[in-house]
């Protein structure tokens, strides 16, 4: 690879830019150019879980909310839902009282421990994860690929996507979940935004559902406040 | 399904002859040779069918993006955040730069910086070979439209994957894109349908014979057409929309799944990103995460955004992952102090889908793979404005600005849109005798102008003129006449005749002469 | 306020009492349309003020300065200073020359390093008023006591509208004329394509907005498309005209200026 090439190339765009910045006196950002605004807070919202599950289904996902015993149950109800009957691939640290339950309704558990391959994937049905923020106001569920979430590809190849989220983890705005989330980003986990199932505007900018990404979300909301 | 599909094949049909691995665009990417925007866009304009899809398209993404702003109480105080943010990268862009590298790098990630568009698709092409593939998937990056990326690899004997949606019929439909968030717009249900009955099964899985044109069938072909070559994929190329420096993160916001599976399937990833797309902070995204989705496609949240930092262990994602900084003009922008607010655009389009002469004219006129009001005020600043197609950018504006209006990081897109006029006006003045003989017309005539509206006893000479005139034509109204530079009014429209007062001779005779 | 207590009031009780107005006709108006200047006379005048017409006036400047021709434009900036220079208020019936001045002169200005000239543009720019701003923010009037017994419908121009933010004044003026009817224009926000200069540089271009927007005036069935420049009406009224709709073309302060009496 060209590394001396890139090495010249840095230094020179380097030297443009500062070039065409000799206008910029306070070396300092923070002093220069001051930045209004208040990271992390929220919006005043009345439910934000209610809002939270108002929102998804507008993404025409569906949503079921839960007490928490029941949550097993609704996994597989969502499974079945979805018409995912035959497998589901789980990651390693996901609830092992969800994974029995699934086992127990006839569905075949692949546990992503080994690794499954991309096209094991692809002839998986579906995939359950838990979740670790959401955000009500946009609808959207957070992921940050921790255990009981697993790599990204599992929640990605499989066509339906059945996710536990606990009412503890909605927040009502963008921010609360940015600063929800940012220690697992400093640990060095991607985060995966997910706001319904997988879309499509782009032939005639009508919505088209379901492109890529698996084209059913079904979303079990946790009552555990 | 089997993970190798549909072989990689050379295809001579709809190439001009040539076999290649990929559709061979209509248009080169270079734009060089082509009309100036006043005449490539008559074409344009008598294109029935793209310009009722261009008015459909265009009223459906206003309307939505309206609902979605005004659902936001907060939209100017974000506006005037994201302002600031991108101010201060622009104006700290090396500290920027270096922190994000730094960042990077700790993270696994091979950074490397890219001058030109050349060297940026170098890079790319090297990787690859020193990866051993002969091809790619891609995430819609205008970045390597502008670099004309897929020709490069095409040369280089590599193939280039489009797999946003749009892209693909785009690039199935020997097509350019026309805009640059949904390239496709130009395009209706009919055509996408034809387009992939006729392409895809050269270039991998086909269509279902069966294939209506009803968008969930187009976008399940397109699934499936994709989903081969997703699941082969060894290296995938992606753009950024952000990169957040103090944690080395890159974001990508997207709808399909399309750039989940790029990012995360092959085992390489190259990152192509305007150096202009740093952002300060992981914090800072919250404000950009709230601004782009409602301003782009009219939704509060866009399907999937994806922010990794670097390599992800435990198999998690590619394990190669390389960024090219790329400058390719951008340090020639950041150099004007007026042009370099353009570095703030976030790539969202909102100006491009209110503009009225976008909606009419389509992206193909313009000349550049933005069109627009940030086509016209970025790309004449990337390219320079040598060029006749550059030097007509600028002016393909009627100065209504409606973009100034929506844009979320409050680019004063008509105080550029002046400034480069100025530019080019100044360049047109420096050349003694013009290339273009419309040009020398319109030197001699601002000339006159400037030298008649100077002082008033000239103005006052001039109206003795106009005054004439009136009493000649005798209140008859002016039709078409071939008279140069009028005809260009008179063809499409009537005026009355020249009254054969001005106001001030009435004032004169009203005010003055009769107090 | 009502008509007959504007017309009735006294003269020293009427809002434009004791206020010396500079009338900017601008070049456009001068040349041909007299009638609008006549009828800003006409409205200033019925509200008290006394208006005055330097005859050194002449231009904006934005058919050079919208055509990137600075240099061609500064001494057109030089003129409007010698000519309003000394007045507290200046009105022009026209949202795009005022906002030429208020925006486009100060940036000429600095252009030209002369310090002199920039202090010179700032006093003087900002004394100028688009007329729906000068009677809406200056006299405080909303109705001016006209009369127009039409049906219209109302296009605000591009520079008004978004360059000055003359939001509602226009409607709320019209709003008060009596005998009037006023509908909704569709796509009203939308440019009619003329953009000065724009309309000879991208004649195809300029044509297919300004047809889609006479198409929008023909929908509304109005009798008169009203606006705040002219310029812009030229440009809708000529594709009309060539259609032979019959709507005919009138300038706000035209409107204005017309009373039950005329």
């Amino acid at each position: 690879m060209s590394t001396i090439q890139d090495s010249t190339a840095r230094a020179e765009i380097l030297a443009r830019i500062r070039r065409a910045t000799t206008d910029v006196t306070d070396k300092n950002p923070e002093t220069d150019t001051p930045i209004n605004w208040t990271y992390g807070t929220g919006i005043d919202m009345e439910d934000v879980v209610g809002t939270f599950v108002e929102k998804v289904i507008d993404y025409s996902a569906t949503v079921v909310r839960v007490k928490k015993a029941d949550v097993p149950k609704a996994v597989v109800d969502g499974l079945k839902a979805t018409g995912a009957d035959k497998s589901a691939v789980v990651p390693p640290g996901l609830d092992p009282s969800w994974i029995k339950a699934i086992k127990a309704a006839g569905i075949e558990v692949r546990i992503d421990d080994p690794q499954l391959s991309h096209t094991e994937l692809d002839n998986t049905d579906a995939v359950v994860t838990a979740a670790s923020s959401a955000v009500a106001d946009t609808g959207t569920i957070v992921l940050t690929h921790v255990a009981d979430q697993g790599r990204r590809a599992i929640s990605l190849v499989p066509d339906r996507h059945i996710c536990v989220v606990r009412a503890s983890q909605v927040v009502s705005d963008v921010g609360e979940a940015m600063q929800a989330v940012k220690p697992a980003v400093h640990e060095g986990h991607p985060l995966t935004w997910i706001s319904g199932g997988s879309a499509t505007s782009d032939i005639e900018l009508s919505r088209v559902d379901g492109v890529h990404g698996p084209r059913q979300l079904y979303v079990v909301v946790v009552d555990d406040q | 399904m089997t993970t190798t599909g549909t072989e990689l094949r050379r295809i001579t049909e709809g190439n001009h002859g040539v076999a290649r691995l990929t559709p061979a665009p209509d248009a080169p990417g270079t734009f060089l040779g082509m009309p100036k925007f006043p005449k490539a866009v008559k074409k344009e304009l008598e294109l029935s069918v793209q310009r009722k899809n261009m008015r459909n398209a265009t009223t459906t993404i206003r309307n939505k993006r309206a609902l979605r702003v005004s659902e936001s109480p907060d939209w100017e105080d974000l506006r005037d955040a994201a302002t600031a943010i991108k101010n201060r990268v622009a104006r700290h862009l090396d500290y920027y730069l270096e922190e994000a590298e730094k960042n990077l790098q700790a993270n696994g990630v091979h950074v490397h910086w890219a001058r030109d568009g050349e060297e940026a698709n170098r890079i790319v092409a090297e990787i690859a070979k020193a990866k051993g593939v002969d091809e790619v998937v891609k995430i819609k990056s205008i970045t390597t439209q502008e670099t004309d990326l897929n020709e490069y690899l095409e040369e280089e004997n590599i193939a280039c994957w489009e797999t946003d949606l749009a892209e693909l019929i785009v690039q199935l439909g020997h097509d350019r894109p026309s805009h640059i968030v949904v390239p496709a717009i130009h395009r209706n249900r009919a055509e996408v349908r034809e387009i992939f009955l006729r392409e895809m099964k050269n270039y991998g899985r086909p269509a279902p014979t069966d294939v209506t044109s009803n968008p969930p069938e187009l976008a399940n072909a397109a699934r499936l057409h994709l989903r081969e070559k997703f699941l082969r994929a060894k290296m995938a190329v992606s753009g950024g929309n952000f990169v957040c420096a103090d944690t080395g993160s890159l974001v990508i916001v997207e709808s399909e799944g399309n750039g989940r599976m790029c990012l995360t399937l092959p085992e390489t990833l190259v990152s192509l990103v305007g150096i202009e797309k740093i952002i300060p902070k992981f914090d800072d995204l919250e404000v950009f995460l709230k601004l782009l989705p409602r301003s782009a496609t009219g939704e509060r949240m866009n399907p999937y955004n994806s922010v990794w930092s670097g390599v992800t262990e435990g198999n998690d994602g590619p394990q190669e992952q390389h960024i090219i900084f790329m400058d390719n003009g951008r340090t020639d922008v950041l150099a004007d102090k007026i042009g370099r607010e353009v570095l703030r655009c976030i790539r969202c389009a909102s100006c491009i889908n209110v503009c009225p002469v976008y909606e009419r004219a389509g992206g193909h006129a313009y000349g550049s793979v933005y069109p627009g009001p940030i086509g016209i005020t970025l790309t004449p600043q990337l390219r320079g404005v040598d060029d006749p197609v550059d030097r007509a950018m600028p002016y393909a504006c009627s100065l209504c600005a409606a973009c100034n209006e929506v844009c979320p990081v409050k680019i004063p897109f008509t105080d550029i849109i002046l400034h480069l006029r100025n530019r080019v006006a100044d360049a047109e003045k420096a050349e003694k005798i013009s290339k273009d003989p419309e040009v020398a017309v319109e030197k001699v005539l601002m000339k006159t102008a400037g030298w008649i509206f100077g002082d008033a006893k000239r103005f006052e000479a001039v109206q003795l003129g106009t005054r004439g005139a009136g009493k000649l034509l005798h209140g008859k109204p002016l039709g078409p006449i071939p008279v140069p530079v009028a005809d260009r009014w008179l063809r499409y429209r009537d005026v009355d005749a020249l009254p054969t007062d001005t106001f001030r001779s009435w004032w004169k005779k009203n005010r003055e002469d009769g107090k | 306020m009502t008509a007959t207590s504007v017309n009735a009031k006294t003269a020293a009780n009427k809002p434009g009492a004791g206020m010396t107005v500079g009338l900017f006709i601008t070049c456009v108006n001068d040349v041909m349309f007299p009638q609008t200047g006549q009828a800003v006379v006409t409205i200033l005048e019925r509200l008290g003020c006394k208006v005055e017409f330097p005859r050194a006036q002449t231009c904006c400047g934005q058919m050079t300065t919208n055509t990137g021709y600075y240099d061609e434009s500064i001494p057109t900036v030089k003129q409007y200073v010698k000519a309003f220079s000394g007045y507290d208020y200046v009105v022009a019936p026209s949202g795009s020359c005022t906002a030429a001045v208020r925006h486009q002169h100060p940036m000429l200005a600095q252009k030209t390093g002369d310090q002199g000239l920039i202090r010179d543009v700032d006093q003087v720019a900002t004394k100028l008023f688009d007329l729906p701003e000068f009677l809406i923010d200056v006299l405080g009037v909303v109705d001016v006591g006209a009369y127009f017994p039409h049906t219209i419908t109302y296009h605000p121009s591009c520079h008004g509208k978004r360059l000055l933010g003359l939001g509602d004044r226009p409607y709320e003026l019209l709003r008060n004329v009596r005998g009037m009817t006023m509908v909704p224009l569709p796509m009203e926000e939308q440019c009619c394509g003329f953009g000065g200069t724009f309309s000879i540089k991208n004649p195809d271009m300029s044509a297919a907005m300004a047809a889609d927007k006479a198409r929008h005036v023909r929908e509304t069935g109005a009798e008169y498309v009203v606006g705040d420049d002219n310029s812009c009406l030229l440009n809708i009224v000529g594709v009309l005209s060539r259609g032979n709709s019959g709507v005919k073309a009138i300038h706000l302060a035209e409107i204005l200026a017309n009373t039950e009496e005329d």
